[in-house]
């Protein structure tokens, strides 16, 4: 019998010294059923895609208020998909201009989350976002 | 399907794809077990337990980047770090923060780090995490650091994994008859006293040095001699000849989050090591294991067989019968199993 958990990786790339937001959804997702990987502040794209390959997650949530999204979430993805995690979905949160989302979204996150963003509706897409991985 | 040959090679994500496997429990992962069991048996399996927030995450840091710096002459050892955290008994998940005081052992290829939740096990291990130890030793890690979840007095089930018990205390956590209780102080190979910066620090180490006195018979320790027992009732050869050359518990004074007193533990883990060699207990403790391992596996796989041909409809009257206090569990018990 297997007893499959969803292991979302929760980091913070980048200078930002404010992890409220990164913490709340940390404990939505464990409240879900999840386990939960929190790494702390300050992470580089390295670290952080050294994390998700040691952990083995299915997904990765970047929290970032910094400004610096347009240059830090390619920056992961790039080193996801050269530790071989391209099955890893991603998502940010965070404070990121509406006309930014089309662009990282082409660059492979399925969803970006502002403030004030329902944690139910969060978790609601991690478990589609994973379907094809599980199956 | 996971390569076996890559993990032994080093690939890290065949690796940690793995352990998924094995946390997991799915039938590819017992095939890799089965196929990686015969490379075992080389790592130095280290405990690090105590109770939440006296610092064992910090420690175990501080430990990892010791071993990594301290070999100028050879190969430096590569280490394995296996953090487990508790699952939460409401919801089933897990808030895994180990990792937060272990940023300073990124980017170093030769450790690699791997959170666990306890998954509802008790004892401050996960039901997976000796495999885990098994899967990382045929890896080819040397030394495998594991940090239980944050224990209390009865989480002991690390003292049958590792090799080394370091038991972590911090300062002010209790007056000494909490040091004189049986439990996780017993199964200490080395006593650290950390955040030796406070003010109660010398008294924290006293109280555990009586602690010690009291307990020890012959040079050994609590743990040391209830293994040599129970190897005497089974007649198992050993070398140890002289009880009173046995291990001496030592209590280190660190400061963990500087780095002070890390060298002398880095080196008294490196004793133990010896020690357990050349006294033979390290092959005694890895026999008890072993037996200790497919005890567990037995029993997990007999509950399986008992649940696949359970009556359902059986068991559901008779549990109704019991709570209703008509019958107790153990006339149920009879005609269950």
């Amino acid at each position: 019998m297997t007893d499959k958990k969803i292991r979302v990786l929760i980091a913070k790339p980048g200078l930002d010294g404010h992890d409220r937001g990164a913490k709340v959804i940390a404990r939505a997702l464990r409240d879900a059923g999840m386990e939960v990987i929190y790494t702390g502040l300050r992470q580089t794209p390295d670290m952080i895609a050294e994390a998700a390959l040691q952990e083995d997650v299915d997904v990765v949530g970047l929290s970032i208020l910094s400004g610096a999204h347009n240059a830090l979430v390619p920056a992961v993805i790039d080193k996801l998909t050269q530790n071989g995690l391209n099955d890893v979905k991603v998502f940010v949160g965070g404070i990121i201009p509406e006309d930014d989302i089309p662009n990282l979204e082409e660059k492979g996150v399925y969803a970006v989350y502002g403030p004030g963003t329902d944690t139910q509706k969060v978790v609601a897409e991690i478990k589609t976002a994973i379907i094809p991985k599980s199956e | 399907m996971i390569d076996a040959e890559a993990i032994r090679s080093g690939n890290r994500l065949a690796l940690s794809r793995a352990l998924t496997a094995v946390e997991n429990n799915t039938p590819d992962s017992k095939r890799l077990q089965a196929t990686l069991f015969p490379f075992t048996g080389n790592a130095h399996l280290v405990g690090v337990t105590g109770a939440p927030g006296s610092g064992k995450s910090t420690l175990v840091n501080q430990l990892a980047k010791a071993f990594r710096q301290s070999s100028i002459n050879e190969k430096p050892p590569k280490i394995a770090i296996i953090a487990v955290d508790p699952t939460s008994p409401y919801s089933g998940g897990a808030l895994l923060g180990d990792r937060i005081r272990m940023q300073d052992l990124a980017g170093d290829k030769g450790i690699f780090i791997r959170s666990m939740a306890s998954r509802g096990a008790l004892g401050g291990l996960a039901h997976s995490t000796a495999a885990f130890a098994t899967l990382l030793d045929s890896a080819g890690f040397d030394i495998i650091l594991i940090e239980t979840v944050g224990a209390g007095q009865a989480e002991v089930n690390i003292a049958r994994l590792a090799h080394t018990v370091i038991v972590v205390e911090a300062p002010g956590m209790g007056d000494d008859i909490q040091a004189i209780k049986a439990g996780i102080l017993e199964i200490a190979d080395i006593l650290v006293v950390n955040k030796a910066d406070r003010p109660e620090a010398e008294n924290t180490a006293r109280a555990l040095k009586i602690m010690l006195e009291m307990s020890r018979g012959g040079g050994m320790t609590a743990a040391s001699k209830h293994l040599m027992r129970s190897l005497a009732e089974k007649k198992v050869n050993t070398n140890q000849k002289d009880e009173k050359t046995g291990w001496e518990t030592p209590i280190r004074l660190v400061t963990a989050i500087e780095g002070s007193g890390i060298d002398t533990l880095v080196d008294d883990i490196r004793r133990h090591k010896a020690y357990l060699v050349s006294s033979d207990l390290w092959k005694v403790k890895e026999a008890y294991r072993l037996e200790k391992d497919l005890e567990a596996l037995i029993k997990d796989k007999l509950v399986d067989q008992w649940q696949e041909n359970l009556d359902e409809e059986k068991y559901q009257a008779l549990l109704a019968e019991i709570i209703q206090r008509k019958r107790s569990p153990i006339e149920a018990l009879d005609l269950l199993l």
